[in-house]
């Protein structure tokens, strides 16, 4: 919360508007731990209740089935994790592993063969990508006791060097996954394998309150304006409805709601089924895999998950940093470095929110950094794995609101898709396709222009 | 002198003397001093407790009868009453949070600890459920050997949510409860553990093996938890330059304020209603009874919502009897609205019957009498209409009790209540 002598100060600057600084939008203010957890500052209290326990199951592990906890098992039989907040540390990012030999907890491989034909390249654009045969479309690397499993991960890394325009440096991390102790025989030559790290959890309900024709007014998949930017809505399966819907959730925007992404999580990070999707995530030839003993029909009731699809709308963004006299020099010209370099082109600053099924979402002025679109990125950042009308280059605009609090909340935090990227910096220098031309405006900065650009980032 | 007149100035100084009562409001200074009073007189009777424990538990492993073993579960009851009545601390205050995972982390996997049930079901991928640190003087956790061959308070505080789970609780209250109940096996139905005495006796007499090793467990987590307590008994004391006493007083009034009431507010919804006992009532679980091995969850509620009254009305009586009063947010609210004042004493007095009739029920005393215990784990049970009103009757008061929290921010010109740490770009 803004007091007097700041809010004056923010008359005078207008570019405070802009930052978001705003009484109204406020949410939470907080910089520890446990920043990225707070309830939406608007949520009647009367709400407040069904956010714990959405919270709760959110943060508790699932156990195997039969076990008297009834409401909570289920897990597996083949798993990635058993608990939401394994990987969404804190309701924040996940991580690569350390080293070698740490579980690769926070990280997920996404499988698919790759649409030959005309008529596999329609299937996958109204289906989504095509499993791999005794595998699926993601790789389990945990199993209960007596089922196999899927397989193991290894993380290897190549270093590049970067040059800045003024002689500076930045070394950058590609990571590599080899996938060993495979528990159902050889992966097929051309699978396509897609590294993908835990988003944060901030802000989602808000974002799914952006209007679709709000979307639709950003995007330019002709780029008829000529300013070199596309941005496509993806086209993505609603389950229960014969037509594609908007995506807007995970990296590739792949999934339209909340609802529908938590219950793909549920069933492919934690093998549990819900009214979404209601079979065991097995293959048919994991023979022990169903053979199990499920945890009910579904799994997650639909309670549970009605409370943590609510409870995932309403984690609050934490508030900006506050202006001072000490840092708006700084946070002025990382600003202005941010519009010169084209940035909010994709990472749209204020956005107004339509209608919600949460009234106290609604019509709110929002600044989340993202249009939520489909920008091409570049090849060095492509994972070659489409997913509905997305490209094996594309990649969904990520939010940058509250992105500064990503070490506080996690100090291991990492950015980007796959987690390469170990600070905003050489996130930024990894962009290239519709981006390229950003990216190397930032290459040709000065030191301090970085620095400021960094703090700017650092207080949405 | 007339008469009319000596009685003009007795009037008048009557008069006087009552608008100067009227006229000294409590400062808001002064509520908070008494506040850190509070704190320092709840963590000194729970560390005062916790010795009484000690002395009990020394007791029990100098001659381990059902009697001294008994004795002991009495000592750990007595100790959670002033320490469940400091939890309205944590919210706000780091230094309280963050000991708090080594004072009453909760649920934990008990396999970490000591033996299990056969059908024993840890939390799966926790590579510490089935650890038995008791039967095991060398841990090798993925490769990485960790050493207990002698089980003392450092290596407990160490070992406590190792490899980053936080069911692997090694420490605090809930293990020492384990070790002295055992497991509860009864699932919904009656009864809690039922850890045989003979689990500490030396010789032949040990029983599950291992009483030698589990002899100085619980010793060490007993002194480890008496530890703690007096490290936040020194963070609140007065006159104690640097400590955490001095840091929050000097941190202005209405930040200070706004840490208070939002602590009030978080024990009373997020934590209380929300975490122990709306959670509890959707997952039917006895994994969601709080004191789970003892059956103790309904005073560990009626203490917690204590707690935060007694926050309200500057009143805390400690174990021994003894009571503390000063200069209180009831006090601060009564100058500025009465009826709010009213209303709040009315709420928090709502909630402590409605925990009341859950005590009762508990135990099976007061209008309950003739019936059987019905302990928390059993009116959570998938069911069990009686249980559920219960609760939700308390769910409802302290639903209700937040929300005049909140009115009560409003009235003190606190605009939102957030933890209200400054980022520090």
């Amino acid at each position: 919360m803004l007091n007097g002598k700041v809010r004056k100060l923010c008359a005078a600057l207008i570019w405070c508007a802009a930052l978001g600084l705003n009484n109204s939008v406020v949410a939470s203010e907080n910089n520890n731990r446990n920043a990225y957890s707070q309830p939406d500052g608007q949520l009647p209290l009367s709400q407040k209740l069904d956010f714990h326990v959405g919270n709760s199951f959110f943060r508790n592990p699932w156990i195997s089935a039969p076990a008297t906890t009834d409401a909570r098992d289920g897990l597996g039989p083949l798993y990635n994790t058993n608990a939401c907040q394994n990987c969404h540390i804190r309701d924040g990012r996940g991580h690569l592993p350390k080293s070698a030999t740490d579980n690769s907890v926070s990280l997920i491989l996404r499988l698919s063969l790759p649409a030959k034909n005309t008529a596999e390249k329609v299937r996958q654009s109204q289906h989504g990508p095509q499993a791999v045969p005794a595998y699926g479309k993601q790789l389990q690397d945990f199993a209960l006791p007596g089922v196999a499993a899927e397989g193991r991960i290894t993380l290897s890394w190549s270093a590049l060097t970067v040059n800045f325009d003024d002689g500076d440096t930045i070394e950058l991390r590609r990571p590599s996954f080899e996938i060993s102790d495979l528990g159902y025989g050889p992966l097929p030559r051309d699978v396509e394998v897609s590294a993908r790290i835990a988003p944060p959890m901030i802000g989602l309900g808000l974002l799914a309150a952006i209007d679709e024709n709000t979307l639709r007014t950003w995007s330019d998949p002709e780029d008829r304006d000529g300013d070199g930017i596309s941005g496509r809505i993806n086209q993505v399966k609603l389950i229960g409805h014969e037509t594609l819907s908007t995506g807007r959730f995970g990296w590739k925007a792949g999934q339209p709601s909340l609802a529908q992404q938590n219950a793909a999580a549920f069933h492919g990070d934690m093998g549990l089924s819900s009214r979404l999707f209601l079979k065991q995530a097995c293959e048919p030839i994991q023979e022990q895999c169903l053979a199990m003993t499920t945890g009910g029909t579904p799994e997650v009731s639909d309670n549970i998950l009605d409370a943590i699809t609510f409870y995932t709308h309403n984690l609050a963004v934490p508030s900006p940093t506050r202006i001072t006299l000490k840092n708006k020099g700084t946070l002025k010209q990382g600003r202005t470095l941010f519009l010169e370099a084209g940035c909010q082109q994709c990472h749209k600053t204020s956005v107004f929110t339509g209608t919600s099924s949460m009234p106290w979402l609604e019509k709110r002025l929002i600044h989340p950094y993202t249009d939520l679109l489909l920008h091409d990125m570049g090849a060095a950042l492509a994972d070659g794995r489409a997913e509905f009308s997305a490209t094996g280059q594309e990649w969904r605009t990520a939010p940058l609101w509250g992105i500064g609090l990503s070490k506080a909340v996690e100090p291991q935090a990492t950015f980007l898709h796959d987690g390469r990227a170990r600070t905003l910096l050489e996130a930024i220098v990894w962009h290239g396709g519709e981006a390229q031309s950003a990216r190397d405006k930032v290459l040709s900065m000065s030191r301090a222009e970085r620095q400021s650009l960094i703090s700017f980032l650092n207080s949405l | 002198m007339p008469q009319t007149l000596k009685l003009s100035i007795a009037l008048l100084s009557l008069i006087f003397a009552g608008t100067l009562q009227a006229q000294a409001p409590t400062s808001k200074q002064a509520v908070l001093e008494h506040y850190t009073d509070i704190a320092h007189a709840v963590f000194t009777d729970s560390h005062t407790q916790a010795e009484e424990l000690k002395n009990s538990i020394v007791a029990l492993l100098n001659k381990p009868t059902e009697n001294t073993l008994n004795k002991a579960r009495d000592a750990w009851k007595v100790a959670r009453i002033p320490y469940q009545q400091s939890e309205v601390f944590r919210f706000s205050h780091v230094v309280v949070d963050d000991m708090e995972a080594q004072i009453n982390a909760w649920p934990l996997d008990e396999g970490l600890i000591d033996y299990v049930n056969e059908d024993y079901e840890g939390e799966l991928g926790n590579f510490g459920a089935d650890a038995n640190i008791i039967a095991n003087p060398a841990l090798d956790f993925g490769g990485t050997l960790i050493d207990t061959l002698k089980i003392t308070p450092e290596i407990l505080a160490d070992l406590n949510e190792l490899g980053g789970s936080e069911a692997n609780v090694a420490t605090g209250y809930h293990a020492i409860e384990f070790l002295l109940w055992g497991q509860d096996l009864n699932g919904t139905g009656a009864g809690a553990g039922e850890r045989p005495a003979t689990d500490y006796a030396l010789g032949e007499q040990c029983t599950h093996g291992n009483c030698e090793r589990r002899r100085n467990y619980l010793l060490a987590a007993t002194e480890l938890l008496i530890q703690n307590l007096s490290t936040l008994e020194n963070e609140w004391a007065p006159d104690q330059a640097g400590n955490y006493r001095e840091q929050f007083l000097a941190s202005g009034e209405q930040a200070a304020l706004t840490k208070v009431l939002f602590s009030m507010g978080s024990l009373a919804l997020g934590e209380l209603a929300g975490e122990r006992m709306k959670v509890a009532l959707e997952a039917n679980s006895t994994e969601d009874e709080h004191d789970c091995f003892s059956d103790n969850t309904h005073y560990s509620h009626y203490y917690n919502a204590l707690g935060i009254a007694n926050i309200y009305s500057g009143h805390f009586q400690g174990t021994n009897g003894d009571w503390l009063r000063g200069p209180s947010l009831e006090n601060l609210i009564k100058d500025i609205s009465p009826t709010l004042a009213k209303s709040l004493t009315d709420a928090f007095e709502l909630t402590q019957a409605k925990l009341q009739v859950m005590v009762h029920r508990a135990d099976a005393s007061g209008p309950f009498a003739s019936k059987t215990t019905m302990k928390f784990d059993q009116m959570i049970a998938e069911g069990n209409s009686e249980g559920v009103q219960i609760i939700g009757d308390v769910i409802e008061s302290l639903v209700a009790e937040t929300q005049l929290i909140e009115a009560m921010a409003k009235a003190l010109d606190i605009n939102r209540l957030t933890p209200d740490q400054v980022r520090q770009h």
